[in-house]
């Protein structure tokens, strides 16, 4: 029997039922857009949430103190651990391919300019800030280069706090105090908005070595190093370790590539859209019951046809493929209207939604496809071994 | 050519056994025309259904074309009927939804016959029995008689040996029986071997040979030559 003729057949079979056929496919169609919609809804929080974390830039490495293992003592009972200075920074940044450095401590101290005051984030950081965590100065400029140790008590605002203490006014000049102490607002930062909730521009950047002493604290948090597009990270790696176990005699640090952190949020947020998606799959796993069902009922009803195509000299291979053709036919049908359902939901949600973000995948709907094809043949199986094992003259005798 | 030796087949029916065939031999050759008589439950559809291989003897040897069929698999079976043999039966056992022109295509479709030849043969076997302005009709739309027609050119389509015949005119009216019978006849002067189960005395009169059956035994067989 020839492959178009077996369609061609089973289209026949299917349309002459049509509303049960249309109610059948109509439970795969359901599933499939169900599993399209929730894996799209998933992939689109999955590159929201990637482009998120890599607006500071992908070619970042982080240093921070102590050495996690995963045999899992915290540093704090054994305590050998070397704190990491501006001086550590300072040598990380003259290696070579490293492009910046970033020495940061955090905090939180209250702003005052004239009556007014907000408590915000205070970041202690170096003069690379805009180049190595990709930031923009919308009005000044960022804190100069100034010797690390001895840096001048300049300020630099995140949009909000410039917002909240100035209103209107220009704060370019203007002297602040922080934590008490005494600065000059020299630049503001371009808004950058707020990432998982949280405002990234409620904050004020001042040197790292006075944020030290406004915390009252002897080292940093951390070290941000940005390195060449293009070269090795490995290397790079090597170098950065080799370099801070020569100037502290252990490994007391811990690095943290960029390109690390992202695996493990990839593979967190794989396992969300694959959680989705299975849910999705409930539903298509109904649609299946419902064409084993269908399917069950077709062969029960159609025992003298098929008597007859024995007859006619049908094989039981052949009443087999032609049942399984017809649940397949109708499971495939099914799954291009879920599809095209499922896409257009998530198309419609992208677009009246847009805080929710959506994303389809087309291999995935490729693979939804195959996979409705693929439960139409599971389902079809079963009622289509009983029509083949059917006795002929018992199915003829059926009318 | 069709060759049955002590052939029995028993069926379960509750706790008991009933043998529907008990030692049958029965030899027809080619071009022969046969009718099976006998009164109901005599076994004689059971005979055909073996000779037309939908059954299988419980005992005995049934060769045709000097072919031993008990030793076929069920795909070699099919095959056989497929080709050598085209079955039309009381109730016509069209398929409603195809219409007359897809129904006696169906033969062809199964064996994979060329689409393009195939339109060609339908309508050749079509109008070869007057139902050429029939075709796209579908079987609730046409008479008996007309629907008995369809039933025989989807028998004959793929050019059989054997036609087997189980009443094909105990659900159609006199005028369209005897039309029916007449293309049978037609077709058996044409050199094919047509075997007719009848329970109609004047039917199984217009046969060369007439073999009666009783209880699952042949009584009386006219021309075993």
């Amino acid at each position: 029997m020839l492959i178009n003729d077996s369609a061609k057949l089973a289209i026949a079979a299917l349309s002459s039922q049509r509303m049960r056929s249309f109610l059948t496919a109509l439970g795969i169609a359901v599933g499939i857009a169900s599993v399209v919609l929730l894996t799209s809804i998933g992939e689109g929080i999955h590159k929201f949430v990637l482009s998120e974390f890599t607006q500071f830039g992908t070619n970042l490495i982080a240093v921070s103190p102590g050495k996690t293992t995963t045999a899992g003592m915290s540093g704090a009972i054994i305590s050998n651990v070397r704190p990491l200075s501006i001086d550590d920074a300072l040598a990380l940044g003259r290696s070579p391919k490293i492009l910046g450095v970033v020495p940061f401590v955090q905090g939180n101290a209250p702003v005052e300019f004239g009556k007014r005051s907000r408590r915000t984030y205070v970041f202690g950081v170096g003069f690379q800030v805009p180049n190595v965590w990709q930031m923009k100065v919308a009005i000044g400029r960022f804190l100069p280069d100034d010797d690390p140790r001895t840096a001048r008590a300049f300020a630099v605002l995140g949009s909000t706090v410039k917002d909240e203490l100035f209103g209107s006014l220009n704060p370019l000049g203007r002297r602040i105090r922080i934590g008490g102490e005494r600065y000059r607002v020299i630049g503001v930062m371009e808004s950058k908005g707020q990432m998982l909730g949280f405002d990234l521009d409620d904050a004020v950047y001042i040197p790292t070595d006075r944020a030290l002493g406004m915390f009252d604290r002897e080292s940093l948090m951390e070290i941000d190093l940005l390195y060449a597009a293009g070269s090795s990270l490995d290397e790079i790696v090597k170098r950065v370790k080799a370099l801070l176990i020569d100037r502290h005699g252990a490994e007391d640090f811990t690095i943290t590539t960029q390109e690390q952190m992202l695996d493990v949020l990839g593979s967190v947020l794989n396992i969300l859209t694959l959680a989705v998606s299975a849910l999705g799959g409930i539903s298509l796993l109904v649609g299946g019951v419902g064409i084993l069902t269908i399917m069950t009922i077709s062969v029960n009803e159609r025992r003298a046809e098929i008597g007859l195509l024995r007859a006619i000299g049908a094989g039981r291979g052949q009443i087999l493929s032609i049942f399984i053709g017809e649940a397949v036919v109708l499971a495939s049908i099914g799954g291009l209207a879920g599809l095209m359902i499922g896409g257009g939901g998530a198309w419609l949600l992208g677009a009246f939604v847009p805080a929710l973000p959506t994303h389809t995948p087309w291999l995935y709907v490729v693979l939804a496809e195959f996979l409705a094809a693929l439960i139409g043949l599971l389902a079809g199986v079963l009622p289509a071994h009983r029509a083949a094992n059917l006795d002929p003259i018992e199915a003829l005798r059926a009318e | 050519m069709i060759h049955l030796t002590d052939i029995e087949r028993k069926f379960l029916v509750g706790d008991e056994t009933v043998r529907a065939l008990n030692n049958v031999n029965i030899t027809v050759h080619q071009g022969e025309y046969v009718a099976i008589m006998g009164p109901s439950g005599s076994g004689k559809s059971t005979l055909l259904n073996i000779i037309g291989l939908l059954d299988r003897p419980n005992k005995g040897v049934y060769s045709l074309s000097d072919l031993d069929t008990t030793e076929l698999t069920d795909d070699q079976q099919a095959s056989v009927r497929r080709h050598k043999i085209g079955f039309v039966f009381q109730f016509f056992h069209l398929v409603p939804r195809l219409t007359s022109a897809e129904n006696v295509e169906l033969p062809m479709i199964l064996a994979g016959v060329d689409p393009a030849e195939r339109k060609s043969r339908v309508q050749a076997a079509l109008s070869s029995l007057g139902l050429s302005n029939r075709t796209k009709h579908r079987p609730d739309q046409l008479s008996g008689g007309q629907r008995q027609r369809v039933a025989i050119a989807r028998a004959t389509i793929m050019q059989p040996d054997i036609i087997l015949a189980d009443e094909p005119t105990g659900n159609l009216d006199r005028t369209s029986g005897i039309e029916v019978i007449q293309i049978l006849e037609d077709l058996h002067t044409k050199g094919i071997t047509l075997i007719m189960v009848t329970h109609d005395p004047d039917l199984g009169k217009r046969a060369s040979r007439r073999v009666q059956l009783v209880d699952g035994k042949i009584s009386r067989d006219t021309g075993d030559s």
